[in-house]
């Protein structure tokens, strides 16, 4: 990182970031005080995009708020209908057959391999650099299409139901998957050598946007952004829920806390989410793939209940309060790129601006789940 | 210094390595589809808007007017309205209206329903400059495609 060369003067100007900006993928506003290409002060602005979800899971029955949350993180929809409905399962006392809790598994990490392609793509065209974008897309494609082909839709996802899965997978998926991850592992090398090898991406990461250790617990950072500050925390490995303890997985974690560490955990997390798959697959069981007598109108226990999962950015808890009735009394979700996003004004101050918007891009922000 | 050299010189070869990889995917084939010249078929289970399942031995719908649909819908985007018939027993339906404009396809519909009496269908292609265009009479569209 350059040296922060602050003017005697102490003339500043405010610039604004957004709501409409290329590199904020969204909605989302920056405040930022500039000392000539310097920030000083960055301040997001949050709440263009808001659309009261919390309220609205208040408003209609348990079943009704299913659809929503695939709208929260529409990159990684199915992590964020795994967490609201294992938290209603945990809250009625719904056992979930194991086959299904398989087919969550494996359909969650193909979404988190394509939400972190699709990282990659949008990452890199930021820094100025257009061809992996459409090569992400590429693969990306073709989970898209074998996920369409198990849940019937291809990006907000509403697979997942109380007490099991929608619809069974058929030998097609199992044999596409496979051929998908084999497909996969050979074009990596492809885009560490097209990418991450490239001398220019090297020098705009290496060194830039440094986050402390300390910093990520101060603000809660999950996620890549915590692991690539060198904290090992995955709530699939250190709170495990759903299947993931039969699985033998890595868990990515990067000491230096710069840009480029980040981009080295999803990367790496790409390779360990094939490996889960890949093992799921093998010990696929045979069995139904809903539990019988889920009730229909659904009234769980009165109690406070949270559970959380780990999404492509970190960690997303459900918490739930009820009353007994057909609604729940409280719906808070904690999104993990809000805590991600809120140490943006710490990190980049006395950063240049393109310095900044590389470590914006590395935070992999979504803004409807900023704001939900 | 020889270190500055050896960056100069690995971080040229890198870019080199960088172009060999797009000359190289650029002679490989095309892998979009060329819409709308080309499309390419929906997969059995692609969440459209639902329509009504034609009863095979009657050639009429199965709906029983029980409005399950209705209460299911997170966005209240089904109205359901049936009537009284002598001689037959239980509702008739006389109007299935789905008001697509508020419909986020979740499938909730497709999944209470007891005699499986709606699915969906494969239309993607939907296009219009009218809100309108997108209330539908499911009824009236089962009627006319049985026409």
């Amino acid at each position: 990182m350059s040296a922060f060369a602050g003017s005697e003067a102490n003339e500043t100007f405010v610039l604004n970031l957004g709501p409409q900006h290329p590199a904020t993928h969204g909605v989302l506003r920056v405040k930022l005080t500039m000392d000539g290409e310097y920030i000083v002060e960055a301040e997001p602005v949050l709440g263009y995009i808001h659309r009261m979800h919390e309220k609205m899971g208040e408003n209609r029955t348990w079943a009704q708020f299913l659809p929503n949350t695939g709208r929260m993180d529409y990159l990684h929809a199915l992590a964020y209908n795994h967490g609201y409905v294992s938290v209603v399962e945990r809250a009625a006392g719904i056992a979930v057959p194991e086959r299904a809790e398989y087919l969550r598994v494996i359909t969650a990490e193909l979404n988190r391999v394509s939400s972190h392609l699709l990282w990659f793509g949008a990452f890199i065209l930021d820094l100025g650099g257009f061809s992996p974008l459409l090569y992400a897309f590429d693969d990306r494609e073709h989970i898209l299409d074998l996920l369409e082909s198990v849940t019937g839709s291809r990006l907000t996802y509403c697979y997942f139901r109380f007490g099991g899965v929608y619809n069974d997978i058929d030998d097609n998926f199992v044999a596409g998957t496979q051929a998908f991850i084999k497909r996969l592992r050979g074009r990596m090398p492809m885009y560490h050598n097209l990418v991450t090898k490239n001398i220019i991406l090297m020098t705009r990461l290496k060194e830039i946007g440094p986050i402390s250790a300390e910093m990520c617990r101060k603000y809660g950072a999950t996620g890549p952004v915590c692991r690539g500050s060198g904290i090992n925390f995955d709530v699939r490995k250190h709170e495990p829920y759903s299947i993931y303890p039969e699985f033998d997985f890595d868990v990515p974690v990067y000491e230096q806390g710069d840009s480029m560490a980040r981009y080295m955990v999803r990367m790496d997390e790409i390779e360990q989410s094939l490996r889960i798959i890949e093992q799921a697959l093998d010990k696929l069981p045979e069995g139904p793939v809903m539990a019988d007598k889920v009730p229909k109108i659904l009234k769980p226990a009165k109690g406070d209940y949270y559970h959380a999962v780990e999404t492509a950015r970190g960690s997303f808890g459900v918490r739930v309060v009820s009353d007994g009735s057909n609604t729940p009394y409280r719906l808070k979700l904690r999104s993990p790129t809000f805590s991600n996003l809120s140490l943006f004004g710490e990190a980049c101050r006395g950063m240049l601006l393109p310095d900044a918007l590389a470590l914006m891009g590395s935070l992999d922000l979504v803004i409807p789940e900023i704001d939900r | 210094m020889i270190d500055y050299l050896r960056e100069i010189i690995s971080g040229t070869w890198s870019l080199f390595v960088g172009l060999g990889i797009t000359i190289r995917y650029f002679f490989q084939p095309v892998v979009t589809v060329q819409y709308p010249y080309q499309t390419l078929p929906m997969t059995p289970r692609f969440r459209g808007h639902i329509e009504l399942v034609k009863d095979e031995e009657t050639g009429e719908t199965r709906c029983i007017v029980c409005g399950m649909c209705q209460k299911a819908c997170p966005s209240n985007c089904i109205t359901v309205n049936g009537e009284k018939r002598e001689g037959v027993k239980g509702k008739v339906l006389t109007e299935y209206r789905l008001d697509f404009t508020k419909c986020s396809l979740c499938g909730l519909c497709v999944e209470s329903c007891t005699p499986k009496a709606i699915t969906f269908s494969k239309d993607y292609n939907l296009a219009g400059v009218r809100k309108e265009a997108y209330i539908f009479d499911l009824k009236k569209r089962l009627e006319a495609k049985n026409r």
